[in-house]
């Protein structure tokens, strides 16, 4: 056992964390839980069934005021076409064109500033980044003191829909200035799990008395960062500084569809030429192991004569998949869905399939038109 | 007559005549969570004392089960290949893992007893 130097950092929640019995580890400087007393397949497969809350406040929050088009700088997404009312999700580009992280930008209905939700682990790095890329242009004002609170499920919209009436007609990556349980919030219809559900942003103060109000509906489990996790991997999301990191661009990551047409056209954003010369060496893809036994992060993918073409970047069990599964990049050559693999485990191949992704089908509640 | 056993690595070890049944215990189930896959070893297989001779996955990581004791492999628990969930329902019973024959039986007798082991977990 070694203690840990580093100060770690704790969320409003903390107390409950503790409260509801939270196991708690350090992640991405703070102290956060892992898992409830259920267990990481039972919130797994809660959030799938039910609802789950997932306390989110390490992420970085914040505000982009000024000419928020200057965005566009250090993202190849669309900023200026976003309309009133939406979310969107974005790459951070550094300047070679590779990816400083992934985030989530709005426009709220009324209101000139744009607000963003960046990565944890990456969010101080990530707004001097930004605020120097735009300076002169917008400024940048970050609020880490909020608390981000998200309800992801097939129940959470009839279960918000009690503390914030009206609130269930949202659609998938629309966002609203919404009051919940009585507290003025930020609420978007969007998430991490492929569940339809709700990240709600909060006054940090106000945080508590939302979740307790949220947990005391019969719905609602408390649900850790390792359910978050395989939730996302089933759903087929990126988790960064894994799945995506400073060494790949969008088009290796398979992320090309978060890079507006506008821009596209125009190849105004950093290593534009790179990322859009159609043929990446080496490509994100899904993985399904054959046997019952999960290929972890690091484990190398090899192809069928034992050569080495790639490397897992995330990997485990999904609960409701009842399967292992794992994210990994191959050479572009072995990209196909169907192509068989083999993963090294334990110094043994293990047979696998690049599978689409995502391994569950997603459940967003998307506008009937 | 049986005798139990129990590592720092906090695996247990039951003997009963020539043969001893090895798993994990009730606080290691409980430290990994929930169990998805159970790799075992090979019966005719020859383990060391403290040598790796099984893994067990759950959903978040792998772990490595060490051999208490030295000895060759003469069975293993087939029903863990379909039902891991067996180690955290019944770690010191039904999700056993494996059996073998013991190569030196002071190997086993200089581990932890029951109250040895129970006053080490306290520590922790």
């Amino acid at each position: 056992m070694t203690i840990a130097a580093e100060i770690l950092r704790r969320t409003p929640l903390y107390a409950l964390h503790l409260e509801l019995g939270g196991k708690m580890v350090p992640f991405a400087g703070y102290e956060m839980p892992v898992q409830y007393p259920a267990g990481i397949l039972k919130e797994h497969l809660h959030t799938r069934e039910k609802c789950g809350l997932f306390d989110v406040s390490h992420m970085g929050q914040g505000f982009l005021a000024g000419d928020s088009a200057a965005l566009e700088r250090v993202t190849p997404a669309d900023v200026a076409g976003l309309k009133e009312g939406m979310q969107r999700y974005g790459l951070l580009l550094n300047e070679a064109g590779t990816i400083k992280d992934d985030f989530m930008f709005s426009r709220l209905a009324g209101e000139s500033d744009l607000y963003l939700v960046v990565n944890a682990g990456t969010k101080e790095g990530d707004f001097a980044y930004i605020a120097e890329k735009l300076s002169g242009a917008a400024v940048l004002t970050p609020r880490f003191d909020r608390a981000l609170l998200a309800l992801q499920g097939p129940l959470a919209a009839q279960v918000l829909e009690r503390h914030s009436p009206g609130i269930s007609d949202l659609t998938f990556m629309k966002v609203v200035r919404a009051t919940i349980a009585g507290a003025p919030a930020i609420v978007s219809r969007t998430g991490y799990t492929g569940e339809d559900g709700f990240e709600i942003s909060l006054e940090g103060a106000d945080a508590e008395r939302v979740a307790r109000a949220l947990l005391g509906e019969s719905e609602v489990l408390p649900i850790g960062l390792g359910a978050r996790d395989s939730l996302r991997l089933e759903a087929g999301l990126c988790l960064y500084g894994h799945d995506i990191d400073e060494s790949r661009n969008p088009a290796e990551a398979n992320l090309m569809w978060s890079i507006g047409k506008r821009r596209k056209d125009a190849k105004d954003f950093p290593g534009a030429a790179a990322t859009l010369d159609g043929a990446p060496a080496i490509k994100r893809v899904g993985i399904r192991p054959e046997g019952r036994a999960p290929a972890r992060e690091g484990a190398e993918i090899a192809d069928k004569s034992g050569r080495i073409i790639g490397k897992v970047t995330s990997g485990g069990f999904g609960p409701s998949l009842n399967a292992p599964l794992a994210m990994g990049y191959v050479e572009s050559a072995f990209a196909a869905e169907g192509t068989p693999i083999d993963l090294m485990v334990r110094g043994k191949p293990l047979p696998a399939v690049i599978a689409p992704m995502p391994f569950v089908p997603h459940n967003y509640r998307r506008p009937t038109k | 007559m049986s005798d139990v056993r129990y590592t720092d690595q906090h695996e247990w070890i039951r003997l009963e005549g020539d043969e001893a049944t090895i798993g994990i215990t009730k606080f290691a189930a409980e430290s990994l969570g929930d169990v998805v896959f159970v790799e075992l070893p090979a019966s005719g297989k020859t383990v060391k004392a403290g040598g790796e001779a099984a893994v067990v996955e759950s959903v978040k990581a792998a772990s490595d089960i060490y051999a208490p004791a030295g000895g060759t492999v003469t069975s293993v628990n087939a029903v863990l290949e379909k039902e891991p969930s067996k180690v955290n329902e019944d770690p010191e019973g039904a999700g056993w893992f494996f059996k073998m024959k013991l190569t030196d039986k002071a190997e086993f007798t200089k581990l932890m007893d029951t109250a040895a082991y129970a006053k080490f977990v306290e520590s922790l």
